[in-house]
């Protein structure tokens, strides 16, 4: 039982992370109709920036969490305004394939210049050690990246659904031509929201950099399962993603402790049963 | 294969070059073509592009060189090729070599998948291949070829190293995180026989996922097993990111890690902080004594040696073994297969990498291993300064025997 506590809380830890990929590629796909396959190597990019900076300009950890996501929104808002925006008009394959061919790039320029082994980044000197609670010890860093992945995906959820700014969003998905008419600049909206939505990839980069290697490779493997997430809480669902996001972790931490070898499996189990009896997901809405 | 076209004069040149060698018996065209191709067949850009990949052609290139870039006064030359793991390529690239390249020897095939896929069709071709970087006993077993050599270690190799000399040291009590396919469980039952023969006890395994980026959930089984040793039976980024986290759930420094598949270039780019104390069996330390620390610096110094690295076992490995193929050429009087590799098996190496090893019937070759534990960094005094060898495993206790491989070449004789 006391192990069983242990992997439920492992479980959330890895769900934290699944649900602030999956917020960002949600609220990309909700506004923009984009799939946005580069969101793995965006993520990868974060990382790498935090890395970059703590061993060639002696940035730390703190400063990372800030400038990480800032870097990787502004090379959102590049790729936006330059390929992304011809593509609106046309089928959201169109956005899936651009942005496939811009991971391919990216992790091929990172593969040449990193190698493969990767990088160490270190845990913050403040979040060092951690607690014994009695059924597992817990890294101090790891409950950090819960309250704070948390915190981040609540608080979006709460600017889009429950603030004027989010009005507006909310409402140029549905009708972005209305909305232009009343005077509020949409392409400006999309660009932002682009940024923004590719930002919380790179911050989760950062929050990532001293638990896994800082390597190429890290965002390829872990975008699949978030692609898995957002559809199963419902393509565009903000609430669903987060939620959808820490449930699986949950799921896969359980399958972990019982049958360790279905533990990358199970996520897609579960996405072709949901397809089965819930096509849009369990939050999403039919068109 | 045809021969090429030669003037008369340097018909001449190479008469008169072989007379200098004195070599009884050797006609003009003992080198096919009129020049010694080796193919360096290897991961450029992949899982291990930083074990082998560039370094490995590097290290090959410079064999080459150290050799004076001839060989029975013909030039050998050095081609390479990206396999990037996977068999078909290999294999595809391997056929092409030597059908219309004239590619005499293909090396490195760190993967075992791909060297498995290369062997037969160089066997077919009559062509050698020297394996540095792959690990599967099978290469040298049930799988050999008579134009095969596995050169710098493999799984047997590695897993007995480890499990026997750490149960030795203690950590008699083993539990197993362990990569959840043919290569991470033929590992994991290697090492846990050889701990039970060394008298030690096995707790408990969990098979992952390849490629698992958490490992949180099996680090917490391993802990709550109580093991004094954790054995990782997985490679590459999987046995990164096992160390690491390992440090963060505090497994260690309570429970000691054993790498069964560790290269030093995994240890330079995870840090001593995350991997100090981990055991590891390696065929080569580039600080092991002199004249290891010659080559391993003019490697790392190498003007193609973009990441000024160290060199890795396969790298070092490779280096040996292309020299020993030269040599066994020169000796040999040509470049056949036949009489090269006969020549090969029947030469001890002995060189920086290898102190008297022996080439098998089966194709392995034999020779002394170390066991190592990875410096804390109070203890690493300069860049790379990352093993303390612990002991030095005598050939005949580091491989198995001829007989334990049971290669169909060698039990049909």
């Amino acid at each position: 039982m006391q192990a069983l506590f242990g992997q439920l809380l492992v479980g959330l830890i890895n769900g934290s992370f699944y649900a602030l990929l999956s917020l960002g590629l949600a609220i990309i796909f909700g506004l923009l109709n984009i799939v946005n396959f580069s969101h793995g190597a965006l993520y990868m990019t974060g990382a790498f920036v935090a890395w970059f900076g703590l061993e060639r300009l002696g940035i730390g950890y703190w400063g990372a969490l800030l400038l990480s996501p800032i870097a990787v929104g502004l090379l959102g808002v590049v790729i936006e305004r330059t390929m992304l925006r011809r593509l609106y008009q046309l089928d959201n394959l169109y956005g899936l394939l651009l942005t496939f061919g811009l991971t391919l790039i990216i992790e091929g320029i990172f593969h040449h210049q990193y190698g493969n082994s990767g990088n160490s980044y270190p845990v913050p000197e403040a979040l060092q050690g951690g607690a014994n609670l009695g059924f597992m010890f817990l890294p101090r860093y790891r409950a950090w990246v819960v309250v704070v992945s948390v915190a981040v995906c609540f608080a979006s959820w709460f600017v889009i659904e429950r603030t004027k700014l989010g009005s507006y969003l909310r409402a140029g998905t549905e009708n972005p031509r209305l909305l232009q008419a009343f005077g509020v600049n949409v392409p400006l909206m999309f660009t932002l929201t682009f940024g923004f939505g590719v930002a919380l990839a790179g911050f989760a980069g950062v929050m990532a950099a001293p638990i896994y290697q800082v390597s190429p490779s890290m965002g390829s493997g872990l975008i699949i399962v978030v692609f898995a997430v957002v559809v199963i809480g419902g393509m565009g669902s903000i609430l669903g993603s987060i939620l959808t996001g820490l449930g699986l972790g949950l799921v896969e931490g359980l399958t972990k402790y019982l049958y360790p070898p279905a533990a990358s499996t199970v996520v897609f189990i579960i996405m072709a049963l949901v397809l089965l009896v819930r096509p849009a997901g369990l939050f999403g809405r039919e068109k | 294969m045809e021969r090429n076209d030669m003037n008369r004069t340097s018909r001449w040149v190479v008469i008169v070059a072989l007379a200098a060698w004195a070599a009884p018996g050797v006609a003009a065209d003992a080198v096919s073509d009129g020049v010694v191709k080796i193919g360096v067949l290897t991961d450029m850009t992949g899982f291990y592009s930083d074990l082998a990949g560039p370094g490995s052609v590097l290290a090959v290139k410079m064999a080459v060189d150290d050799f004076g870039g001839k060989v029975l006064g013909k030039p050998v030359e050095v081609v390479s090729a990206d396999h990037q793991n996977k068999a078909d390529i290999a294999s595809n690239t391997a056929r092409k070599w030597f059908d219309e390249n004239q590619v005499d020897i293909a090396v490195d095939m760190v993967n075992s998948g791909t060297a498995l896929a290369v062997m037969p069709v160089a066997a077919e071709k009559k062509r050698i291949t020297l394996l540095s970087g792959p690990a599967t006993t099978a290469i040298t077993g049930e799988k050999c070829t008579a134009y095969n050599i596995h050169y710098t270690y493999n799984n047997w190799a590695l897993a007995n190293g480890t499990g026997r000399e750490v149960v030795k040291q203690g950590g008699d009590s083993w539990f197993f995180i362990t990569a959840d396919y043919v290569f991470g469980k033929s590992l994991e039952e290697d090492t846990a026989a050889v701990v039970k023969a060394a008298g030690g006890k096995v707790l408990g395994a969990v098979r992952h996922p390849q490629s698992s980026a958490d490992f949180s959930s099996y680090l917490l089984q391993a802990q709550a097993s109580g093991a004094k040793v954790v054995g990782m039976a997985n490679a590459g980024a999987d046995t990164i990111n096992t160390i690491k986290q390992a440090k963060e759930f505090g497994v260690t420094p309570k429970q000691t890690l054993a790498g069964l598949l560790v290269f030093i270039s995994d240890v330079n780019s995870l840090g001593l902080e995350s991997s100090k104390g981990m055991f590891l069996t390696t065929a080569f330390y580039w600080d092991y004594d002199d004249q290891t620390r010659a080559w391993s610096k003019r490697f790392q110094d190498h003007p193609d040696n973009k990441k000024k690295a160290k060199p890795t076992m396969v790298q070092a490995g490779l280096y040996s073994a292309v020299t020993h193929y030269l040599k066994a050429v020169q000796a040999a009087g040509t470049d056949a297969a036949d009489p090269v590799i006969a020549r090969m098996k029947a030469t001890p190496v002995n060189d920086f990498f290898s102190r008297g090893g022996v080439i098998g019937p089966d194709g392995l070759h034999r020779h002394d291993m170390f066991l190592a534990q990875v410096k804390t960094p109070a203890e690493s005094k300069a860049p790379w300064d990352y093993y303390k060898i612990m002991k030095k495993i005598p050939a005949a206790e580091a491989f198995p025997s001829v007989e334990a491989q049971k290669c169909p070449l060698v039990a049909k004789k």
